[in-house]
């Protein structure tokens, strides 16, 4: 229904700078004259600059021959022969490396951290606390540097290195441990642990239908242990135990044989743990604390004990709070094992960003390329978390 | 029928008494010291063996520490053979004349000696303001603010750079280093994140669409690498955007680089605090004809900002940490000092590089945590209001 104007009125009527549509176009175009302008800009001074200091740009230097060494490779690296583009991978690989592992560390660190700071143990509690409130204020370069020069470094030398029941060694060149070797018919080990990995998913499965259908429990856990441990414990012994180690040996200059793990390694590892745990517990304790207290009074007073109150009735409801904040720690994690650079680990960042770059002088590139791998690491894994979280998020009536 | 059972009831009743018994008091096991051990240390054998674990740990612990911090540290000296257990024939702890010493490069860097005083003023004018914002009781904070984000930026730049102009001979940034570069990094990103932070935050929740994909562009791309890549790009590709005469120093590069990655997390604690105001506030604001500018000025980033204290004090403790990472680019703030001092031949001796860091840790832990002290504080006053 149109409402009467008094006949004879004008349409009101402002000046058009006035006019909200027009001012907001207005804004915008010069928003993206500034930038455009700002763009055009750098992009003449960076071809000028480039000119004059000779170096080529575009990614031929992809395919040159790096000629420089990688004291961890996960792939084969040979300064002789490899490329560039290869020196890219091998240090992604280290990046992903030390990520992947120092989250399951870092994880389960934190975990431990953040329950032990609401534990009704006194103690208990203000030592997790001490731990979050000193690892927490203090840089992580810090850290780093004290963990490699402080205690990695000051270990004693290959000469008087510690030596470790089992064939292990530690010394300043870092801890070498036995490497397995697998024989042939270790195969079939493999295919074991995947079908105990199979056979224990289906169980699950049918154990939680039939919880619901009849409320009767089966005991998942042991059940799957057996079957994900057990079964290829079993199918190892059948095979004749296709498997040997090659112990490290003290030679006169070096260790020999064995797997060697960098101090660098170690220290980007311990350091990145011990950080990002205390940033876990605390993300960890406030999920706790966001489960309110009525849940916790309405499950006891259903009979429910105090163990598995918390895992069917806290923590599940906690996991909703805890996940997003939880995946940003890991890519903190991520990112910040880029200070690898200031104690020698050669990962992503050292390899390509430091001597890639120190020897092609192509700033722009590399460095574009170093940005659009963690910016794909970062939005892949906010995307997943906004699936995830379109997901677990409450339905409300 | 009634009456005589109630009757009966009443000559049945033999006594009643009058008064109520005082209570008892409960078992001396439940109460005092013995009753607090036993419900907060000694619950459950579980909990008997975890106590018993920390306390082992912390009688390891911290003996250890006070043993090389103070009892076994060596307090005097003139060279690395105080500090050396093969020269003094004794265990030795932290060595703390490397650290007098080597102080006032902690402090200075490498600024000349003659010029010092004007680091001094420059940490005095700095604390000064700090003080005049932090202190909410503080007389006319008005002017405080003015001090600490117009007042304060322009003379410390005059101060520290220098001007012939006044008499204060020019200091290149490249001397700049230790606690004063930590200081001067950190209050950069400090006041330049804040309002770039606003201003995108309020991009990102503009209408035009234009305006909102470029803050969602840079705030996503800030946040999505890590600092240390932000760090490289400032120090080695802003060099080639701009005309080789105007080619930026070392320091500025890195301010650059730290001041819009603050901002890019500044940007979405703000947008978060914005994003709690109700809509009946804009609505309220735009009623009573206030024009967009006016309505965030007066209505909006008061009360958002309000909320957002706490948080925003997060944001620079982190920024405060992250200063430590222009290290990798070159510049010689606190940390790297420490880092060059402790490989001076002068001074090697075993227990130099763990001094060092000692005194690093201490130093930043306690700036960090008072300003999350400050925070809490900050929370804990501003829930008063909500109190039921």
């Amino acid at each position: 229904m149109s409402i009467d104007l008094p006949t004879g009125s004008p349409p009101a009527r402002v000046a058009f700078y006035n006019d909200p549509k027009v001012r907001s176009i207005a804004y915008q175009v010069a928003l993206c004259a500034v930038i455009g302008f700002l763009v055009y800009a750098a992009a003449r001074n960076a071809i000028a600059n480039l000119e004059r200091a000779h170096i080529a740009s575009g990614f031929g230097f992809w395919n040159t021959t790096a000629g420089f060494d990688i004291s961890q490779a996960l792939i084969q690296f040979d300064s002789q022969t490899s490329s560039y583009g290869r020196a890219f991978w091998v240090g992604l690989l280290n990046t992903l490396l030390v990520a992947s592992i120092g989250i399951v560390i870092a994880t389960i660190l934190g975990f431990i951290i953040g329950i032990a700071r609401l534990s009704k143990n006194w103690l208990v509690a203000k030592v997790a606390a001490g731990y979050v409130e000193t690892i927490r204020n203090i840089p992580l370069l810090l850290q780093l540097l004290f963990w490699y020069n402080a205690v990695l470094k000051a270990l004693p030398e290959f000469r008087e290195s510690f030596v470790i029941p089992g064939g292990i060694y530690l010394n300043n060149r870092g801890l070498f441990i036995p490497q397995p070797i697998f024989k042939d018919g270790f195969g079939w080990v493999l295919i074991a642990l995947a079908a105990g990995v199979i056979g224990a998913i289906a169980f699950y499965v049918w154990a939680r239908k039939r919880q619901e259908q009849t409320g009767q429990q089966a005991p998942v856990f042991s059940v799957g242990l057996a079957l994900v441990i057990g079964l290829p414990l079993v199918v190892l012994a059948l095979a004749g135990f296709p498997l040997a180690f090659e112990f490290p040996a003290a030679g006169r200059f070096n260790i020999n044989g064995g797997i060697e793990i960098l101090p660098e390694f170690a220290a980007l590892l311990f350091g990145l743990s011990i950080y990002t745990a205390a940033f876990i517990a605390e993300v960890v304790r406030a999920g706790i604390l966001a489960v309110s207290r009525g849940q916790t009074e309405a499950a006891y007073s259903l009979g429910l004990r105090a163990r598995p109150t918390l895992r069917l009735i806290v923590v599940p409801q906690a996991m909703r709070v805890i996940i997003p904040p939880l995946t940003s720690q890991y890519l903190n994690l991520t990112k910040n094992s880029t200070l690898a650079v200031a104690i020698g680990y050669p990962d992503l960042v050292q390899v390509f960003t430091g001597t890639v770059l120190n020897q092609t002088g192509q700033a722009v590139e590399v460095v574009a390329i170093t940005m659009a791998v963690y910016l794909t690491i970062s939005l892949a894994t906010s995307l997943l978390m906004n699936i995830y979280n379109s997901r677990i998020a409450l339905v409300e009536r | 029928m009634t009456m005589s059972e109630g009757d009966l009831a009443v000559t049945e009743i033999k006594f009643v008494r009058g008064a109520t018994i005082a209570a008892r008091p409960p078992p001396a096991a439940m109460t005092g010291a013995l009753g607090w051990l036993r419900a907060n240390l000694l619950s459950s054998p579980f909990n008997i063996a975890l106590t018993i674990l920390i306390a082992l740990l912390l009688a390891w612990l911290i003996p250890e520490l006070v043993k090389f911090l103070l009892i076994d540290a060596v307090w005097t000296g003139a060279d690395r053979d105080a500090c050396r257990e093969v020269v003094q024939h004794r265990e030795i702890g932290a060595c703390w004349p490397f650290v007098w010493e080597r102080w006032s490069y902690f402090v200075y860097g490498s600024y000349p000696i003659p010029q010092r005083w004007r680091v001094d003023v420059f940490f005095a004018m700095l604390a000064i303001g700090v003080v005049w914002l932090l202190w909410l009781e503080a007389p006319r904070r008005d002017l405080g603010s003015v001090y600490f984000f117009i007042v304060l930026p322009i003379t410390s730049f005059i101060l520290l750079t220098g001007w012939s102009a006044i008499g204060l001979p020019p200091v290149d940034t490249a001397l700049w280093g230790g606690i004063l570069v930590t200081i001067v990094v950190a209050s950069v990103g400090i006041v330049c994140s804040l309002p770039i932070g606003i201003l995108l935050a309020l991009g990102r929740r503009s209408r035009m669409p234009a305006v909102r994909l470029f803050s969602v562009v840079f705030i996503e791309f800030v946040r999505g690498v890590p600092l240390v890549t932000v760090l490289f790009m400032a120090s080695v590709m802003l060099p080639l955007f701009v005309p080789e005469e105007y080619s930026p120093d070392k320091l500025v590069r890195a301010l650059v680089g730290i001041a819009l990655f603050a901002s890019a997390y500044m940007a979405e604690v703000v947008r978060a605090g914005l994003q709690a105001i109700p809509k009946g506030q804009f609505e309220g604001a735009m009623a009573v004809g206030l024009g967009y500018w006016q309505m965030i000025r007066l209505i909006i980033l008061p009360q958002a900002l309000k909320i957002t204290i706490p948080n925003i004090v997060n944001t620079y403790i982190g920024l405060f940490k992250d200063t430590t990472l222009v290290f990798i680019v070159g510049i010689f703030d606190f940390l790297r000092t420490v880092e060059v001092a402790r490989i001076d031949p002068k001074w090697a001796a075993p227990v130099t590089s763990t001094t060092g860091y000692a005194v690093a840790a201490i130093f930043y832990w306690i700036f960090c945590y008072a300003m999350s002290r400050y925070a809490r504080a900050m929370e804990a006053r501003l829930a008063q209001g909500d109190k039921r």
